[in-house]
């Protein structure tokens, strides 16, 4: 097994490093001056062969990439545009921010979607199959900034149960380690904190979530209603097991196969959500950095922020296949 | 003497959404201790629901709905789920046709076995894993010890069904049903497992249902055999004098079409027309608009399942005498 992975962890290598040329492409293949793009139409000439000067755009194509690729090795992304800053220093609060909301809208998911296409997929047609599923298919339509915003009516405004908005509420002291706020604050034994991340983490959490938790549950139920057709849950049963077993034991590892992969492919769209949901809930994560980046045009933090989505996008990928190869032993993994 | 199974005037239905459906319409047999029964029909006769109505297992929309199922001087179908699920596995074992589908892709071999002898008796799990190895060499696996710890993939079919048959064997069952357990496999491999499960019935002394549309087998295997149409026996005695002096008209057609050695150019023979649709029983026996010696009779009155000759024959037909 551990040899599978370190082999699958080698064919990543080709991967990113395309993935590298394409984000360093990005500035160059896109029609016009570099320096221009960067700069605007009106940036005086000075301006613009200081830009060049300075981030190397006056040397060969090849050499640029060079540089480009040593700097990442040593975790330098270069500086912003406009303030000239690390773009280092952004990049490791903001995206622990992110990865702690997909992460927590992940496991609200997989949990809850689980739960709900089980339950559906045993109970089907009745009453709970086809309340779920009508909220499945809503969940899937809803809007995530409209759904985001009744939200915060509903639960921070009106009842004010929930904080509004950000990551810890002013003054909460807690020493950060990873930037993950909740791991930061078990490490720490931080109890207090770990009330206070969890209490803002919720909202954009569970907003985030909510297309997710759909997708997953519908897909769980499919896979659970084909599984427990099959032949070897008649022999399950007719071995005298418990529901229980024959439902979690026997029907759900294999129902668990194409989940999985469901899953994967959700932390995608959990991250392009992140924008949205960061956005609403002023979460100082890469999402929101990225929209504004855009904005004015940061070239130096969109390529940082692209780099970021596209590794995690890899690395989730990994662990499915990993994942996969668990729950499957079909997979050969010699 | 007891029998260890008697089913009495078994009906199953299937509730459709247009109204019921009756699969199995008022059977009765029995069978002893050691006794090997056998069921044939065409495709649709509800062999197979015979099989999970007495153990309470058939699936959703469909229910037993009369009758009575006795066994070892239980009610089956009265009992409370958790008390029939202690003798499911237990005292009656199954095994389904196709070994492919039959174990679970994603659990090994040893899972699979341990986790049924854990669910029924009082033992750990090394003495589990113990009653799996004696089990699976019962069988003549080789190398049990490696068997226990691979996934069904990795073992070919007939290995498979032989751990099929290891797994029904687990709990010293009293009744084995086999439901085709040899259809999926080769000529040669579902002689082997024949072979196996009548030695195995003899020298246990398990009562064996075998569910199959091949006479053939039935005459090699079982001591009784009941012929089943369209959810009803149209004929049942000792297999030996049901094969070599079929009554039922269908019966007869059903020994007609075994594949024998026929000679080149000749063809297979077929009883003409098809079973009818559950929905759409004809009046009268069911079998009449396929009969070649049906008479008006028949197509008016249900022929009553009556004893024909002295050595337990039933058949039912107006035609025979
Ligand atoms: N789930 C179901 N829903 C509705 N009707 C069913 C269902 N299962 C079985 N039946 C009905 O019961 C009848 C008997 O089915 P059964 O599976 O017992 O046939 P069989 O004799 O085992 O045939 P085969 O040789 O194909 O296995 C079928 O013709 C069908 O009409
Ligand atoms: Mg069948």
């Amino acid at each position: 097994m551990l040899a599978y992975i370190i082999r699958r962890i080698f064919v990543l290598i080709p991967t990113l490093l395309g993935v590298s040329i394409l984000v360093f492409l990005m500035l160059h293949l896109t029609p016009g001056d570099p320096a221009e793009l960067l700069m605007g139409e009106r940036a005086s000439e000075e301006a613009l062969q200081e830009i060049r000067e300075h981030l190397g755009l006056n040397k060969p194509l090849y050499e640029q990439y060079g540089l480009f690729l040593k700097q990442l090795m040593q975790g330098d992304l270069g500086e912003t545009i406009w303030t000239r800053q690390k773009v280092w220093i952004e990049v490791k609060q903001r995206f622990p921010a992110t990865i702690e909301l997909s992460i927590v809208a992940l496991f609200i998911s997989c949990f809850a979607g689980m739960i709900l296409g089980i339950i559906s997929a045993t109970k089907q047609y009745s009453i709970f199959d086809y309340l779920s599923m009508l909220g499945a298919l809503v969940g899937v339509s809803m809007p995530i900034f409209w759904l985001g915003l009744v939200f915060m009516l509903i639960f921070a405004l009106n009842l004010g149960w929930l904080p509004m908005s950000g990551r810890l509420t002013v003054g909460v002291e807690l020493e950060t380690i990873t930037n993950l706020y909740i791991l930061d604050a078990i490490i720490t034994r931080n109890w207090a904190a770990l009330r206070d991340a969890l209490w803002h983490i919720i909202m954009p959490a569970v907003t985030l979530s909510t297309i997710p938790t759909a997708i997953v549950a519908r897909m769980t139920r499919s896979a659970m209603l084909e599984v427990l057709r099959q032949d070897y849950i008649k022999t399950a049963k007719a071995k005298g097991l418990s529901q229980f077993i024959v439902i979690f034991k026997h029907a759900l590892r294999n129902a668990l196969i194409p989940v999985v992969t469901t899953i994967g492919l959700q932390f995608g769209v959990l991250l392009g959500g992140a924008i949205l949901t960061e956005t609403i809930f002023a979460w100082p994560g890469v999402g929101k950095w990225m929209y504004d980046a855009v904005m004015q045009r940061d070239y130096m933090v969109i390529r940082s922020g692209t780099l970021f989505i596209a590794t995690i996008f890899v690395l989730i990928n990994l662990c499915v296949d990993v994942l996969y190869a668990v729950i499957n032993p079909r997979i050969s993994v010699k | 003497m007891r029998h260890l199974l008697e089913v009495k005037d078994l009906e199953v239905k299937f509730a459709l959404w247009f109204g019921e459906l009756t699969a199995i319409d008022g059977i009765s047999f029995t069978l002893d201790r050691g006794e090997r029964l056998g069921i044939v029909g065409e495709s649709g006769a509800g062999k197979s629901v015979t099989g999970f109505a007495i153990i309470n297992l058939i699936s959703k929309p469909g229910y037993i709905s009369a009758g009575q199922i006795l066994f070892e001087g239980q009610e089956l179908n009265r009992l409370p789920e958790d008390e029939m699920r202690s003798i499911r596995g237990n005292r009656i074992s199954m095994i389904f046709q196709d070994p492919m589908m039959t174990l679970n892709p994603v659990l090994t071999i040893g899972t699979q076995m341990i986790e049924t002898v854990l669910a029924h008796e009082n033992v750990s799990k090394s003495e589990a894993v113990d009653i799996a190895l004696d089990k699976l060499k019962k069988v003549h696996i080789p190398s049990p010890e490696k068997r226990i710890h691979q996934y069904p993939h990795e073992c070919s079919g007939g290995m498979r069904q032989r751990i099929v048959v290891a797994i029904a064997l687990l709990t010293n069952p009293a009744l084995i049903i086999a439901d085709e357990p040899t259809t999926a496999l080769d000529v040669t491999i579902q002689a082997e497992i024949m072979d196996l499960l009548l030695e195995l019935c003899e020298s246990e002394k398990m009562g064996l249902i075998l569910i199959t549309h091949d006479l053939g087998v039935v005459s090699q295997i079982t001591e009784k055999v009941i012929v089943m149409y369209a959810g009803k026996i149209v004929e049942s005695g000792a297999t030996q004098s049901v094969v070599q002096d079929p009554k039922h008209p269908y019966t007869r057609g059903l020994l007609k079409a075994i594949p024998g050695i026929i000679p080149p150019g000749s063809r297979l023979y077929q009883i003409p027309g098809m079973m009818p649709n559950l929905t759409e029983i004809p009046q009268g026996c069911s079998f009449h608009p396929r009969c070649t010696i049906s008479e008006s009779i028949c197509s008016t009155e249900v022929p009553a399942l009556i004893s024909k000759d002295q050595h337990h024959r039933m058949v039912a037909c107006h035609m025979v005498k």
